[in-house]
């Protein structure tokens, strides 16, 4: 007979569904069915309970570069040591993991003087720079569903990253002042490409691409009525603009959902700057709020936990037996550039997949710890890979949705027999680096 | 034939999402992300067929992935290849000092190169890292 655990939380994207059904075999040990997830909801659920192809023992790096299986205790004193014994290691990721596994890394970090960074490094990193510049008029997507009539995606895709965004909140769902659903909401989407998502969207202002600065602050000057010169902005005609300005206006709440077409071209914090800007002039005729389109579902979390414990939300160098901030030059891949680490720990990422090569080179030219569930380039590259739970599908945790929600994931099926947890593993680590230290 | 320039860009899409969490070291992640969509305009400008393999040339290195039509388009003058090693192979790091590297608006140059095998991200990351190339 099988089991229905049902409100499972999703840990793939940072929407962080709530709604789902998951079907196991009577002993909690295999998923055999996946209800409401996306296609790679479904996908994670159903891959890590195929434990057939899964790592379940730590791997240590030989001569070869061939892997040969270690105990979890070989690979706790590999990492206690590595990270005892290293200058300037650098511990990146925790964007896949719960809260409490990324407390005790920060733990480590700060005794070993590391330099921690999530993936926002690579993704909201500017986002963070910006709204420390700016402020962040912002709010719940539970807001946006009962009261959004206005909705933009600038430089983000959600049919595809974020497969369920628009049906469970921004677009399509009736809410509580939105009874009508998609047909009581104009959705503006600005893209260089015509996507999945644009072809559903009121206006698509398909901007050249890099040119997104410069079509905010025709918006911003459009809103406010001030005439625009030439005959096209950023490759979108001047009226599409002047009609853009004029929807979102006319709105009575109304939202900007930004993603990585702003905070990785050209531009870049100076982009989000200038789309909190539109949205705080937009609150001279209307109210509205903006959100990052978050993408590991718990890359907020981990922003919020080093801002509850450091003070600051990635990019945070402890090397100097403080926490100091500047992501120009403490983020991880500056710091990759310059080669100033001589330790890498990874977790709860896979930069060997998402970084530029050449500072995944310099990953593979230092020694390494790489943790995570699945084979990754980056396990294929460093030192020692330990495999450990899935977290969200066999242990739960703390997780940040998009909009700084805090929702408790829930474990649905058990773990490979004898396999470790993000958390249970760090708190080893932990454990013997402040024995290595007290030395 | 001939090559041409092009800007690049890399993004999510739903087939690397499922591919990724069905694991990278198989090929279903190579035939999600080992690809370059180009606009039908431009490919007429690169005078290749279809489904061609192609190398990916940037400052910043080079790569050889599958050249096919935009899925989503048009975006004449715009490239694309699904976020993944692929695409980093060729990707700019240059963060302009906000320690975001610029993974979009990277100018590559396109040419065909069919004899050339798409290694899958495991094959590839450790070439790059190990290897020569």
């Amino acid at each position: 007979m099988s089991k229905c655990v049902t409100d499972v939380i999703c840990p793939f994207c940072g929407t962080l569904c709530d709604d789902l059904i998951i079907t196991t075999d009577d002993e909690g040990k295999k998923v055999t069915g996946v209800e409401n997830a996306c296609a790679i909801g479904a996908e994670k659920f159903l891959h890590s309970s195929d434990h057939a192809h899964r790592v379940t023992r730590p791997r240590k790096m030989q001569e070869d570069k061939s892997f040969k299986e270690i105990s979890y205790d070989e690979a706790i004193e590999y990492t206690a040591q590595l990270l005892s014994k290293a200058k300037k290691p650098l511990m990146y990721g925790w964007s896949s993991t719960s809260c409490e596994a990324q407390s005790v890394g920060h733990e480590i970090a700060e005794l070993c003087g590391a330099v921690v960074d999530n993936t926002a490094a690579v993704c909201h990193g500017t986002t963070l720079i910006a709204l420390q510049n700016v402020g962040i008029p912002s709010c719940t997507l539970g807001e946006i569903k009962n009261r959004a009539d206005r909705v933009v995606f600038w430089g983000c895709n959600p049919a595809h990253a974020h497969p369920r965004h628009m049906s469970r909140y921004s677009i399509f769902p009736r809410g509580y002042f939105t009874g009508k659903g998609s047909k009581q909401r104009k959705m503006i989407v600005v893209d260089p490409r015509c996507t999945d998502t644009s072809s559903i969207a009121d206006i698509h202002l398909q901007v050249e691409q890099g040119y997104d600065y410069e079509l905010l602050q025709a918006l911003r000057a459009a809103v406010r009525g001030e005439p625009l010169s030439g005959d096209f902005i950023a490759g979108v005609p001047k009226e599409r603009v002047i009609e853009a300005a004029e929807t979102l206006k006319s709105g009575r709440f109304g939202v900007i959902f930004f993603g990585m077409g702003v905070t990785q071209s050209l531009g870049k914090d100076h982009n989000i700057d200038a789309a909190i800007c539109l949205t705080k002039d937009l609150n001279d005729y209307t109210k509205f709020s903006i959100i990052a389109m978050r993408g590991h579902y718990n890359v907020t979390g981990s922003g919020q936990v080093l801002g509850w414990q450091f003070g600051f939300p990635y990019s945070v160098d402890l090397s100097r037996g403080f926490a100091r901030y500047n992501p120009g030059e403490t983020g991880t891949i500056e710091i990759l550039k310059r080669q100033e680490a001589d330790a890498v720990f990874v977790l709860g990422s896979d930069p060997g997949a998402h970084f530029p090569q050449q500072c995944v080179k310099e990953i593979a030219k230092l020694p390494s710890v790489a943790i995570d569930p699945h084979i990754t380039p980056t396990t294929e590259i460093c030192n020692v890979h330990v495999p450990v739970a899935f977290v969200g599908v066999e242990v739960g945790g703390n997780c940040y949705r998009m909009d700084n929600v805090p929702i408790e994931s829930r474990k649905v099926v058990e773990p490979p027999e004898g396999m470790m947890t993000d958390q249970e593993f760090l708190s080893a680590v932990l454990k013997r680096v402040r024995e290595l230290k007290a030395d | 034939m001939s090559a041409i320039t092009i800007n690049l860009i890399s993004g999510r899409t739903i087939q690397q999402g499922v591919a990724m969490e069905g694991g990278k070291e198989k090929d279903k992640y190579r035939l999600a992300c080992g690809i370059i969509e180009i606009d039908e305009s431009d490919f007429k400008r690169l005078g290749v067929m279809k489904n061609t393999n192609v190398k990916v040339t940037s400052e910043f290195g080079s790569v050889v992935v599958k050249a096919i039509p935009a899925t989503q388009g048009p975006h004449p003058g715009v490239a694309f290849i699904p976020m993944g090693p692929w695409a980093n192979k060729v990707t700019s790091t240059e963060t302009y000092s906000t320690g975001m590297p610029t993974f979009k608006g990277v100018p590559v140059t396109i040419e065909a190169s069919p004899s050339e095998k798409v290694l899958n991200s495991v094959e590839l990351v450790r070439a790059y890292c190990f290897g020569d190339n």
